[in-house]
């Protein structure tokens, strides 16, 4: 009885539970992988199936209890502070630090790197996201995926993906996170390439993780330049030490400049930003759900976790948070230009997250990094509503994605209509959706530092959103019907398992705008609680930007199509600039195709490999035979031969013997 | 010049001029009867040498009995006249003439050297009994029992060797 | 019958150039039977050298030497003799060149 006290009293404590969490989905994983080849019947496979969700959920309560508990521990360390008179602390922010004692990753001289977590509220918010979020997405893949052969495959996928990612937003050193990073990656393409017969299909798994590794290249580099400069990986020491150390300004490349701009290569890839977004659209080839957790409210969300995980550190270098700002701003007004002229749905969608990414890094540019993170909280539910509703829709429709062939699907699905709506009006900025409070919260605090630029162009984008997602809606689900019977007769609303999820998320849409998500981090960016006035023409000038979006995409695809069509002709080299998507797939292409392919096999291949390396063992080959071909005349067989060797031998002798002594 | 002088650079001469022979000559019958002739010259070199007993069984043995063997071999296989060397084999030949050279220089310096070092000793007396008498010692006694074993050897091998299967 | 004692000096170099006459010999003939007997040569030039060796000395040891060699010489010769038959019976030439087995 005491034992079991005391098992339970050890379990739940803030040393067990984060990694019970964390070891949960991979359990999952590993049971799934082990049983997937023994799985023959439709019963065993749903028990796995059941089982993939269970883990995830249980990890959600594991998580959740974390959190509410979190703040005791904090005190409690305080207290013990204070009991022994140790001096306090600069901040008040106390993270919990729990580490695998047994498990110490690196111990060499001078580098010491424990298997260590980090608890804080801005974890909290991560971790309880990822779970809760995944876990309706697992269960939307019950219905999304019931008629897939390799269902046990997908689900083990799955699991995999969450353990990493809650891995990276909890690890308390960089290379943990960096475990976690990578394993996000392998599980985006395998996930991405998750039909991988499909040559599409395996081709965007490998342009996925070639362009992330690109950013890991900046990555690694940037974790050496932290570590150089501040002799740790430790993030919270990072941020301790990046306090401590003068503000670098504009155009000095200090220590902390160097790597957080180096860190910023990596979050670019990993979070879709100009240069390196090239792989997210091509990212939708995989199945739906998978776009709708990996590629829109975590994986992809890394980037951000990461810059505000090392927030003060951005925060003391004026050039890398510049640059920061200004990558994002780009990118939000890039990929919502290039959104307007998709045809696929979920290549809206893709182009919209890139673009919502990109306001998270603006947000975080200007120094609110804390609002970044709340606007990645609002769009990991009203993204992931709209990506697992144009999953329903692709369901209903038969497996077309093209919207040029939907159309007046209200009156068949309401569900999915009812939801994406929702989801519409949320990313759109219509209060009281929480896109609205984020969006607006995002804008106020570019207006505030005084960055007038950035915010007119987040401005304009938040009206091309309204707008683009309008568009997609109104082609979706208004108007005539433009597929065909054929398709017209499989329209059918989606089982509830399906349903199920939209509707939470929907919610969530709706009431997530409502958490003071700012407030509550602050203490985590050490930044104080009170955000800075702002202007009380802001909100509606928003909401005005966004009705204005939306009223356009009705004026043109519902009241006037043919209008659009002039317009389009007209627009033609505009038209075909986004349609391109700013031509960089094609720079890519030419790049890796011309200089690295040509080059490999120019150069590298012919030149270095065959010529020289080649040439150099056969070389060293034939001037040994060579050799023993001149040699070999020693051994002729000819008896002359062998006498006038004994000839000379003893002439040698000879000589030697009157002439040398 | 004493006439031992003359009559010794006569036959010496007869010898060379012989050897060379059998060394140029295409036809190993002539050469074979040209050795027969720089054996003699030595046989007569060696008399003059004052070694009569040494000269009659150069005669007897090499001349008569070793040279009439080559004889009935190159009869039994009715050898032909030589070709001429292979093409290509001048290599070997120069190599062979210089080293050749080579060798006559050193030996011929290393014989010439010790014979003028000291004159010759007086009172040499090498007639057929006194080599007799240090044959018959018991310093040369064991090998001499034992090259007529060795002979055996020789006969036995030789019609070993050389028999035809029955 | 001891003559003057400057014979001796002309009578090695005379074993010399036999001996190399024989050497040259050896490599310039194609038939083996004559490269024997250019073999023989140069064991006769050996035999002056003790001839006139012995004479210098004023020791009978090398004359009884020269005996030991006319009778390994004509062993040798026999046995030679009898390789070659043998020889010639199974390649059917006497050309030096053609046994060239003597090698792996």
């Amino acid at each position: 009885m005491a034992f079991l006290a005391w098992f339970v009293s050890r379990l739940f404590s803030l040393d067990v539970m984060p990694f019970l969490a964390l070891f949960l989905p991979l359990g999952g994983f590993i049971v799934l992988s082990l049983l997937e080849p023994g799985i023959r019947r439709d019963r065993e496979e749903r028990g796995a199936v059941l089982l993939a969700c269970t883990t995830v959920f249980l990890s959600f309560l594991c998580l959740l209890w974390t959190a509410l508990h979190m703040d005791e521990a904090a005190r409690t360390l305080a207290d013990f502070r204070v009991q022994w008179r140790l001096p306090p602390r600069a901040s008040p922010y106390l993270p919990y630090q729990p580490s695998l004692p047994w498990l110490d990753w690196i111990d060499v001289s001078g580098v010491h790197v424990p298997f260590a977590l980090l608890l804080d509220r801005l974890s909290s918010v991560m971790t309880l996201v990822v779970t809760g979020v995944g876990f309706l997405i697992h269960v939307y893949s019950i219905g999304y995926m019931a008629h897939d052969e390799d269902r046990v495959r997908y689900f083990s996928y799955l699991n995999l993906f969450t353990f990493f990612m809650l891995l990276l937003v909890m690890a308390g050193n960089l290379p943990v996170m960096f475990i976690g990073w990578e394993g996000v990656g392998l599980c985006s393409y395998l996930l991405i390439g998750f039909w991988y017969k499909k040559k599409s299909a395996a081709d965007a798994g490998k342009k996925a993780f070639i362009v992330n590794r690109l950013g890991d290249a900046g990555l690694i580099l940037g974790m050496i330049a932290a570590f150089y400069s501040f002799g740790t990986f430790d993030t919270f020491a990072l941020t301790e030490g990046a306090g401590a150390l003068q503000p670098e300004k504009w155009g000095e490349f200090g220590p902390m400049t160097v790597a957080a701009l180096l860190l910023f290569v990596g979050a670019c890839g990993k979070s879709a930003q100009i240069p390196l977004h090239v792989w997210l659209p091509d990212a939708m080839e995989g199945p739906t759900p998978v776009s709708a957790l990996i590629h829109a409210a975590t994986m992809v969300t890394a980037g951000v976790y990461m810059v505000a995980r090392l927030g003060p550190l951005y925060a003391h270098s004026e050039t890398a948070i510049a640059v920061v700002a200004i990558v994002g701003t780009v990118t939000a007004l890039m990929a919502a230009t290039i959104a307007l002229v998709q045809t696929d749905i979920k290549r809206v969608l893709a182009y919209s997250t890139v673009s919502q990414l990109g306001y998270m890094f603006l947000a975080c540019g200007v120094g609110a990094f804390g609002v970044g993170v709340f606007h990645l909280f609002t769009h990991a539910f009203f993204k992931a509503l709209l990506f697992l509703g144009s999953g329903s829709v692709i369901h209903a429709m038969g497996g077309e994605q093209d919207m040029r062939k939907m159309g007046g699907l209200w009156r068949k699905i309401p569900w999915t209509f009812g939801t994406f709506v929702v989801g519409t009006l949320a990313i759109a900025g219509i209060p009281p959706l929480a896109g609205f409070f984020s969006k607006d919260a995002i804008l106020g605090s570019a207006l505030g530092e005084g960055h007038k630029i950035l915010f007119a162009v987040g401005l304009l984008t938040a009206a091309l959103t309204a707008f683009y997602m309008a568009r997609l809606l109104f082609l979706t689900f208004f108007g005539p019907f433009r597929g065909g019977h054929e398709a017209e007769h499989h329209l059918h609303e989606s089982p509830w398992v399906m349903l199920g999820p939209l509707v939470i998320l929907a919610v969530g849409s709706i009431g997530a705008g409502f958490v003071p998500v700012p407030e509550m981090l602050a203490v985590v960016f050490r930044q104080p609680a009170e955000e800075g006035h702002h202007a009380a023409w802001l909100p509606m000038v928003a909401t005005l930007v966004a009705i204005l979006g939306i009223a356009g995409a009705y004026w043109l695809y519902l009241m006037l199509p043919d209008l659009a069509a002039r317009l389009g002709a007209r627009l033609r080299p505009i038209g075909r600039v986004l349609e391109e998507k700013y031509y960089f797939d094609r720079v890519y292409d030419a790049f890796a195709s011309r200089v690295v392919v040509e080059g490999s096999r120019k150069v590298l291949w012919q030149g270095l490999d065959a010529s020289l390396i080649d040439g150099a063992v056969n070389g060293i080959g034939s001037v040994t035979a060579g050799f023993a071909r001149a040699v070999r005349v020693a051994q002729t067989g000819l008896v002359r031969a062998y006498a006038l060797l004994i000839l000379g031998g003893a002439v040698t002798v000879l000589g030697y013997l009157l002439w040398a002594r | 010049m004493t006439l031992d002088a003359i009559l010794f650079y006569v036959f010496a001469a007869a010898a060379v001029g012989s050897a060379l022979v059998v060394v140029g000559q295409r036809h190993p019958t002539y050469s074979a009867f040209a050795l027969i002739v720089t054996l003699c010259s030595l046989s007569a070199v060696f008399g003059l040498l004052g070694s009569p007993f040494i000269a009659v069984l150069q005669v007897v043995v090499y001349a008569g009995a070793i040279m009439v063997l080559f004889l009935f071999v190159l009869m039994l296989l009715s050898v032909k006249r030589e070709e001429p060397p292979a093409r290509g084999a001048w290599g070997v030949k120069a190599t062979a003439i210089g080293l050749g050279a080579v060798l006559v220089a050193q030996v011929g310096s290393v014989l010439a050297a010790s014979a003028r070092v000291t004159p010759a000793a007086p009172g040499f007396n090498a007639s057929t009994g006194h080599v007799a008498r240090l044959l018959f010692s018991p310093a040369y006694l064991y090998v001499f029992e034992a090259t007529s074993i060795l002979i055996l050897a020789a006969l036995v091998g030789a019609v070993a060797l050389a028999k035809r299967e029955m | 019958m001891s003559a003057g004692a400057d014979l001796t000096t002309p009578a090695l170099l005379l074993s010399a150039g036999l001996f190399a006459i024989g050497v040259v010999g050896v490599f310039l003939r194609r038939n083996v039977i004559t490269v024997f007997m250019c073999v023989e040569l140069m064991l006769n030039a050996v035999n002056l050298a003790f001839i006139a060796f012995s004479r210098w000395r004023g020791t009978l040891d090398g004359q009884v030497l020269v005996f030991f060699v006319l009778t390994v010489a004509a062993a040798e010769a026999a046995v030679g003799l009898a390789i070659i038959i043998a020889a010639q019976r199974n390649r059917d030439t006497l050309d030096v060149d053609s046994f060239n087995l003597l090698k792996w």
